[in-house]
């Protein structure tokens, strides 16, 4: 694999991951990510819609007026939302009940419209799939961090498998009761960007202003 | 597809070019989306009348998970009966009626009078399909489809009740499109566990079940007929007393828990 290849799905991760680095797609992942499975077929359709939405851009780039491109973009991403949508409807059907609107808010997604007009209307299709790809991928370690973490701590399990048995169930654990409510992927996704912030400091971002330090001069 | 040559891009931006580019685009878009919408519809079917089974065995309590539902579902049995009267039909096919195509056909169907329409059904069938779960003593649960609407969608349900005809077992509701977060309640474990145990007619046979604002204390006198409703959702939760109201009104499947209660379910 050429070295553009690797970087366009590995940068993705954790390089400029699409959630820690540019913290877009932040409303799916805190209403999915309750529970691991509703979360991986979430996952699974925005890294479908991500990768196919960047190859039809791609492919119609030197064809696309500028002055329409953005609503051909969007045409395109939501006609691939739908499919993906009724396919989960047709083979998935539980779990897409429990996915409601947010398979079809992936047309609103930031992710893809900014991966199909930031990379796809300017690079090479096979380029293009596999930035959808790691920007995917990129989502979805995020997702499933976060699911696993709400999951565990919020119900004792993990894809519906009982791991820490609760008080309620004669175990030891007393679930947290806020893990299950949307506030707590805000605080688990605040805890993972520091951890990542931390780790590659280079995405820290230049503070806008910084507290000007007062002269005893100045203050007189 | 062909590279094309620097010179593409200034005639990429003529008006007849971006027309044709927006109805090419929306052409393959539009028949994509209309094909896979077509080809997945039986299966998309299918699992619609799988997961009604479903919720109809999770109602009478039989069904939590796991287990063959289609199995598990020969134990229910599907009645017609016609609403006016409250009297099993016989002659009539249970698994072959589709109550909203019959409600949309005007001999089959009955305007409901706007006055008592709380629930905004607009018509209803003459006939109704109920499902009654039998036990070791006769009929052990009844199983009643509700719909009605709340405060973005028509919500679509089953209520279970006991043999008794006043007894509250169970009630779901499986399809609807409510305030996701908020309205969703109404298909939760949690708020369906608040109306075990409930009833609907009082001594005197008024209709008594209603959603309150808030929670239900236990030493209130009317605690029997009351559910604990959720703040945020005041608009859902009168859905859900209105559509009461009218299913188990005069109207509604009123006639046929008279019967039940005055000669049990088999009638």
């Amino acid at each position: 694999m050429s070295s553009a290849a690797k970087r366009a799905l590995l940068d993705p991760v954790v390089d400029s991951n699409p959630v820690t680095l540019h913290v877009l797609g932040i409303c799916s992942a805190l209403a999915v990510t309750t529970s691991l499975l509703p979360s991986l077929y979430m996952c699974l359709a925005l890294t479908v819609v991500a990768a196919c939405a960047n190859a039809a851009v791609s492919t119609i780039r030197h064809v696309l007026p500028g002055s329409i491109r953005i609503i051909v973009q969007m045409t395109i991403i939501a006609s691939l939302v739908i499919v993906v949508d009724e396919s989960l409807k047709a083979f998935a059907f539980e779990t897409s009940r429990e996915l409601s609107v947010f398979v079809g808010l992936i047309i609103t997604n930031c992710i893809v419209l900014g991966r199909t007009e930031g990379f796809a209307s300017k690079n090479p299709v096979g380029l293009s799939i596999l930035d959808g790809l790691g920007n995917g991928f990129g989502y979805s370690v995020i997702l499933i961090l976060v699911a696993s973490t709400r999951e565990l701590l919020g119900a004792g399990t993990l894809l519906g498998y009982t791991v820490l048995p609760k008080v309620a169930d004669g175990g030891w654990y007393n679930p947290n009761g806020m893990m299950l409510l949307p506030p707590s992927a805000f605080f688990v996704i605040g805890l993972i960007i520091w951890a990542v912030r931390s780790w590659k400091a280079e995405q820290v971002e230049k503070p806008e202003f910084r507290i000007h330090e007062v002269h005893r001069t100045e203050a007189l | 597809m062909p590279e094309p040559d620097q010179s593409s891009g200034a005639k990429t931006e003529t008006v007849a070019r971006t027309l044709l580019v927006a109805l090419v685009v929306s052409l393959v878009c539009s028949s994509f989306v209309a094909s896979a919408a077509v080809l997945l519809k039986p299966r998309q079917v299918a699992n619609a009348v799988l997961d009604v089974r479903r919720n109809i065995l999770r109602v009478a309590g039989l069904y939590d998970g796991g287990g063959d539902v289609e199995q598990l579902y020969r134990s229910i049995e599907p009645r017609i009966i016609e609403l006016e009267t409250g009297a099993y039909v016989q002659s009539a096919d249970p698994e072959a009626f589709d109550p909203v195509e019959a409600a949309k056909d005007s001999a089959l169907s009955v305007e409901v009078p706007a006055e008592i329409d709380v629930a905004r059904i607009g018509r209803r069938a003459k006939l109704a399909r109920v499902y009654l779960v039998h036990g070791d003593a006769g009929i052990d649960k009844i199983i009643l489809p509700v719909s009605g609407y709340g405060l973005w969608s028509t919500m679509y349900g089953f209520l279970a009740l006991e043999a008794d005809g006043n007894t509250i077992a169970d009630i779901t509701f499986y399809e609807h499109g409510e305030t996701p977060g908020l309205g969703d309640f109404v298909g939760k474990p949690a708020w369906r566990a608040l109306w075990r145990e409930k009833r609907l007619f009082d001594e005197s046979g008024e209709l008594q079940i209603q959603i309150a604002k808030g929670h239900v204390s236990s030493d209130d006198p009317m605690a029997d007929y009351r559910v604990d409703g959720v703040s945020g959702a005041t608009l859902t939760g009168n859905g859900v007393t209105n559509l009461l109201e009218y299913w188990l009104g005069d109207h509604g499947y009123g006639p046929y828990l008279r019967r039940i209660r005055e000669h049990g379910g088999d009638l």
